[in-house]
């Protein structure tokens, strides 16, 4: 345990260190509260515009960012190490390559639940002074939740492409490719499957579909309780669709567990 | 204390789909022992190195440190005693000296205080505690590889495995480090030392190793490898001038490839030799030159050529 917290705990003092806890916080508070305050400026309004609609564009943009982010955080975690000659070095200490999985999952994982948290809390905090309604403060720990969920999804998915290769310029390469097919390939190709075959997939297959992308997950949990007036597209099929919220989340932790197993798998298999 | 070889290595292989990097290894290391292991690049070195601590397995043959098989669960504790340093590492650069060491203390097993103050010590052990509060990327070579070593001397470890110790280290530095392993060694510390051959490692190990592309062509202490290979010893007479040539005695012993006034004279031929050129008036001084662990490498590696090339020749007829 002591070893876990060890590595944990440089791996979280190593985002302080080189600004990422900073850095992501900043892009997510002004995010959050500029589309807070500004997302019915087309409509021409400014100021506090309509919960659901906050909520909804904040997903969408989410759903763009934190993979990303989470990818860039921890894409070179384990490949990085081994071509530096640390990752050899750490493996003859007495530390199991779980622990050291573990060790760096709590710490880069802190990073990202901590500036989600603090990133959008600022902005559920000054909606909530503002509007003083407790509705805000339920639909934002929703988002967050379901936001630090879709962060340790990603950076769990970066070890499994860190541990598979064996150079850091191939690990950036994978994950750029992984984050496009997430943010926008799989949504294209169920649009085109939903339009393109008539009769294709029913609304219980759609919604089949979209468990294999956390993505798509993420977009569920936080769509199905909004006016469907704020939501448009195959998502607005799926979200009529039966799954709980519960439901959504547990697969959404399947997503953080699946991966990390997967990666562990690998560490296994990997000879340096 | 037991009297069992730390470690034991019987007829060890080592094969990669492409290559054997390894092959029928038998070797033993004794407590308090240091071994030197010699070899080119790619001679099997590391991944001996890599096989005894467990970070591979062995394709065949046994591996035994400490009483356990490294590569299993069971040497989970044997590990807080084994240090390593790498051949080719570079350590978190972002962090200090302090910062690193500190960091694989607690790996070793240090709680977080106890890491620190054991950090500082060894970090003033090895000379780097000066620039310990300045982030790694500011290092010299030199002080890189004494945070290295620093790094292998953490938690006292009874088995420490040395990969290109002294690369990039001054001389003074290296005067300090080979005192570091006579003073471990006194401790009871067993040493391995993996190297190209350099000079002024053979006064500290007590046996050597020579490896080739995955064979071990030779073990043995530095007195047996010398004897085994029979190689002369080189004398220089001074003051004799031309009489070398016009001694017909002298003459059979003289080399023809080198400078003309030195004697290559057999182990065994040393006393008589010696007690012979002391018969001439006019020498002033005589240079005994031992055959020196390059040497003795050296006609390691040419013999096991000179086999390969007669299979291939004999394969070829």
């Amino acid at each position: 345990m002591n070893q876990i917290l060890a590595v944990a705990g440089k791996e979280f003092f190593d985002g302080l260190r080189n600004r990422w806890l900073i850095s992501i916080t900043l892009i997510f508070a002004v995010l959050s509260i500029g589309l807070t305050y500004f997302g019915a400026v087309a409509s021409g309004e400014v100021g506090v515009t309509s919960l659901s609609t906050t909520i909804a564009s904040l997903a969408s943009l989410a759903v763009f960012l934190i993979p990303l982010i989470a990818l860039l955080l921890s894409y070179d975690s384990f490949v990085g190490e081994q071509e530096s000659g640390t990752l050899l070095l750490l493996l003859t200490y007495p530390l199991s390559k779980t622990q050291l999985l573990l060790g760096k999952f709590i710490g880069q994982g802190g990073i990202i639940a901590l500036a989600t948290l603090l990133g959008f809390g600022a902005s559920a905090l000054i909606l909530y002074l503002q509007v003083n309604d407790v509705e805000v403060l339920r639909l934002f720990s929703t988002f967050i939740a379901s936001a630090v969920l879709l962060g340790l999804s990603f950076t769990a998915i970066a070890y499994v492409i860190s541990l598979a290769v064996n150079e850091k310029s191939k690990a950036a390469g994978i994950a750029l490719l992984i984050w496009f097919f997430f943010a926008l390939v799989f949504d294209l190709a169920l649009l085109a499957l939903l339009v393109g075959v008539e009769q294709g997939v029913s609304q219980q297959g759609l919604t089949q579909i979209m468990m294999f992308s956390p993505s798509d997950i993420f977009r569920l949990v936080n769509l199905a309780g909004l006016d469907s007036s704020d939501v448009n597209g195959a998502l607005a099929i799926a979200i009529k669709s039966s799954l709980t919220q519960g439901q959504l989340f547990l697969v959404l932790i399947t997503w953080v567990m699946l991966p990390l197993i997967g990666a562990n798998f690998i560490f296994m298999k990997k000879t340096l | 204390m037991t009297t069992s070889p730390l470690i034991t290595l019987s007829k060890v292989g080592k094969q990669y789909p492409k290559l054997t990097a390894l092959n029928l290894i038998d070797m033993q290391l004794n407590q308090g022992e240091v071994l030197g292991l010699f070899g080119h690049n790619g001679a099997g070195k590391t991944t001996m190195m890599k096989l005894i601590l467990g970070v591979i397995s062995p394709s065949h043959g046994e591996v035994n440190v400490m009483g356990v098989a490294p590569d299993t669960k069971a040497a989970w504790h044997m590990r807080e005693q084994i240090g390593y340093l790498p051949e080719n590492v570079s350590f978190y650069e972002h962090l200090t000296g302090l910062e690193v060491l500190t960091y694989f203390a607690r790996l070793k097993g240090f709680y977080p205080k106890a890491a620190k103050q054991h950090a500082i010590e060894l970090l003033e052990q090895v000379g780097v505690a000066h620039a310990m509060k300045k982030p790694v990327k500011t290092f010299s070579k030199g002080m890189r590889q004494r945070l290295g070593l620093a790094q292998a001397f953490i938690g006292k470890p009874k088995l420490l495995l040395l990969d290109e110790p002294t690369v990039g280290l001054d001389p003074i530095a290296t005067a300090d480090f080979y005192q570091t392993v006579d003073q471990l060694k006194s401790q009871g510390t067993s040493v391995i030392l993996c190297s190209h051959v350099l000079p002024g490692v053979e006064q500290h190990i007590d046996r050597a190793m020579i490896l080739s592309s995955g064979n071990m062509l030779a073990i043995g202490t530095l007195a047996e490898l010398r004897q085994q290979a029979n190689l002369p010893i080189k004398i220089t007479p001074h003051g004799l001038n031309g009489t070398l040539r016009h001694d017909a005695h002298l003459l059979k012993y003289l080399s023809n490839d080198e400078s003309d006034s030195i004697l290559k004279v057999p182990e065994q031929d040393k006393v008589a030799m010696l007690r012979y050129l002391l018969t001439f008036e006019s020498i002033c001084d005589i240079d005994i030159d031992k055959a020196n662990l390059e040497q003795v490498y050296q006609y390691y590696l040419q013999q096991n050529k000179n086999v390969g090339n007669d299979k291939k020749l004999s394969a070829g007829a």
